[in-house]
């Protein structure tokens, strides 16, 4: 018997609001992430990815209504989320101009995490956090007003690596950065994997991002997985569905060809 | 056959006087225009958006425009009086930005925009700039023409709403459109349809686009010539279909560190910046 798969979901659906105003963002969906491995979510605006993050990360609002199962290392996850989950699972958002606190240091900003775990030696693992993240101890006592989109985002990956997680759970994480600035931030995502063992999710829009950086991905569209497949059919272009192929040809830069066979893949 | 250029720009500088001094944010930027795609890629801070607002002087307040000439169909721009520029900007030169949230008036309706865009151009009547403005948005397919002319801005999704931008940018039937990022926020399979609709009018009225974006595979794959810029200056000019073989080590830099679908995920190269670039 093998061991559980890091994180399992069975049958994810996610409502917003009631009755005839009801929303299904999410339609039943299932994957398993495999532990060490990266594992992508790619779709269009509105497939429903970022939710399906949200939805593992525990962190969609309450009036959201979430069924089926989701499940870490085997453990069945409840609503409400421990401190002992947060330790394990930590997340990197998309706009690293929105998601740190414009007031505190850099210094403040890796601390405060440290201290809400009740983890020793904070003071090492400020300096450690912002060197495995390629800043050196002159960035300490900044605050992020005075840093470079790049380097924001450094100190992000840095705060949700400073408690050790196991999983982390990237939501555009290059999105709003120059393209050299991404190859950057890509390259440090990798090598911290690597090093420390990680387990990945990532959402993106790009299919060349995920394609870098994940061993396996699901394909989103209108709240439900069209196709899971891995890196290799990706590389090697060969999807199954009509609808992957489709956006792997719009990936590719413009083909006035590609506009004319576009379709409409109704829900 | 060689045809005038529509636009001759020589050696413009655009400077803004800020607290902490003198920001130079174009330096010298030299191109010609044609009825073409004409790329200008480059990264946050390159002064590609300034370059394209420089045009049509769109500038904040605290910014200078210079330039040796800057010339749009024999009219010298930078002499022009305001009431010979207002007469160009929106009807012969026109600028469609990135996003139409910011872009469109939220309450007024869509079709009413794309009607006053049109009559301030023109002196048609209501009905007929409301036949004009319905046809366009067929041509830039939006299949319920009808239902959408009466939709408000906030009732239609992000392709739709630069689809319609970019029908009212169409409307007066400029010789050149200014896109700044023009489909940066729309998905995919949105963008390269939107781009349809640019490449028709570049083909079918010989209009001159000069398309702004930070996307160079995009770039690479829609336009016909590219402008690298790097820290306010046009490091390389290169016919878009070589833009992977170009020459100047930015612009590989750039290229080398995208991720690519069919690439084997090792490292990125990672750009390294020469300060002889920016000189």
């Amino acid at each position: 018997m093998s061991v559980a798969p890091m994180i399992e979901v069975d049958g994810l659906e996610v409502v917003f609001g009631h009755g005839s105003r009801a929303f299904r963002a999410v339609r039943g969906i299932s994957f398993s992430v495999e532990a060490g491995t990266s594992f992508g979510l790619v779709g269009e605006s509105g497939s429903g990815k970022t939710t399906v993050l949200r939805a593992i990360g525990g962190l969609l609002p309450q009036s959201a209504h979430v069924s089926g199962l989701m499940r870490l290392a085997g453990e069945t996850l409840g609503i409400e989320r421990s401190r002992a989950f947060r330790r394990r699972v930590q997340i990197v958002f998309q706009d690293p101009y929105g998601s740190l606190h414009p007031r505190h240091t850099v210094d403040q900003i890796l601390g405060e995490p440290a201290r809400v775990h009740g983890l020793h030696r904070v003071d090492d693992r400020i300096r450690r956090a912002l060197l495995e993240v390629g800043l050196d101890a002159s960035f300490r006592f900044r605050y992020p007003h005075q840093l470079s989109g790049g380097q924001r985002q450094r100190v992000a990956v840095a705060r949700a690596l400073i408690i050790e997680p196991e999983i982390v759970l990237l939501d555009e994480p290059t999105s709003a950065l120059d393209v050299s600035v991404q190859a950057e931030v890509l390259n440090v995502l990798g090598r911290l994997r690597r090093e420390h063992g990680l387990t990945y999710v990532l959402v993106s829009h790009n299919l060349a991002v995920v394609s870098h950086m994940c061993d396996q991905l699901a394909v989103m569209q209108h709240g439900m997985v069209v196709e899971t497949l891995n890196v290799g059919q990706m590389r090697t272009d060969t999807p199954e569905h009509p609808y992957t192929k489709q956006l792997v040809r719009a990936s590719r830069g413009y083909d006035r060809a590609a506009v004319e066979t576009l379709e409409e893949f109704e829900v | 056959m060689k045809r005038q250029p529509l636009l001759v720009v020589e050696d413009l500088r655009v400077t803004f006087d800020t607290p902490r001094g003198r920001v130079e944010a174009v330096r010298g930027v030299s191109f010609e225009l044609g009825r073409e795609k004409l790329g200008i890629v480059g990264e946050s801070g390159s002064g590609k958006s300034q370059t394209g607002r420089a045009l049509l002087g769109l500038i904040a307040g605290n910014g200078r425009i210079e330039a040796k000439r800057l010339s749009f169909d024999g009219i010298d721009l930078l002499a022009a009086d305001q009431r010979t520029l207002r007469s160009i900007r929106g009807a012969r030169i026109s600028m469609i930005m990135q996003d139409p949230k910011f872009s469109l008036n939220p309450v007024i309706s869509v079709g009413e925009q794309i009607v006053e865009a049109y009559r301030v151009h023109t002196k048609a009547s209501k009905r007929e700039a409301r036949e004009r403005a319905l046809n366009m948005l067929s041509a830039v397919r939006i299949r319920h023409p009808e239902h959408v002319f009466d939709a408000y801005p906030h009732e239609v999704s992000g392709g739709m709403g630069q689809r319609i931008m970019i029908a009212m940018m169409m409307i007066p039937e400029p010789d050149i459109i200014i896109a700044d990022e023009p489909t940066s926020a729309l998905d995919v399979t949105v963008q390269i349809q939107v781009l349809a609709i640019l490449d028709d009018m570049v083909k079918e009225r010989g209009t001159g686009l000069l398309f702004i974006s930070h996307d160079l595979n995009l770039v690479a794959s829609f336009c016909d010539r590219v402008l690298v810029m790097y820290a306010g200056r046009v490091v390389e000019t290169v016919a878009a279909r070589d833009l992977r073989s170009a020459k100047h080590p930015y612009t590989r830099g750039l290229m080398n560190c995208l991720p690519r679908i069919e690439g084997d995920g090792s490292d990125l190269p990672v750009l390294k910046r020469d300060p002889e670039w920016a000189q």
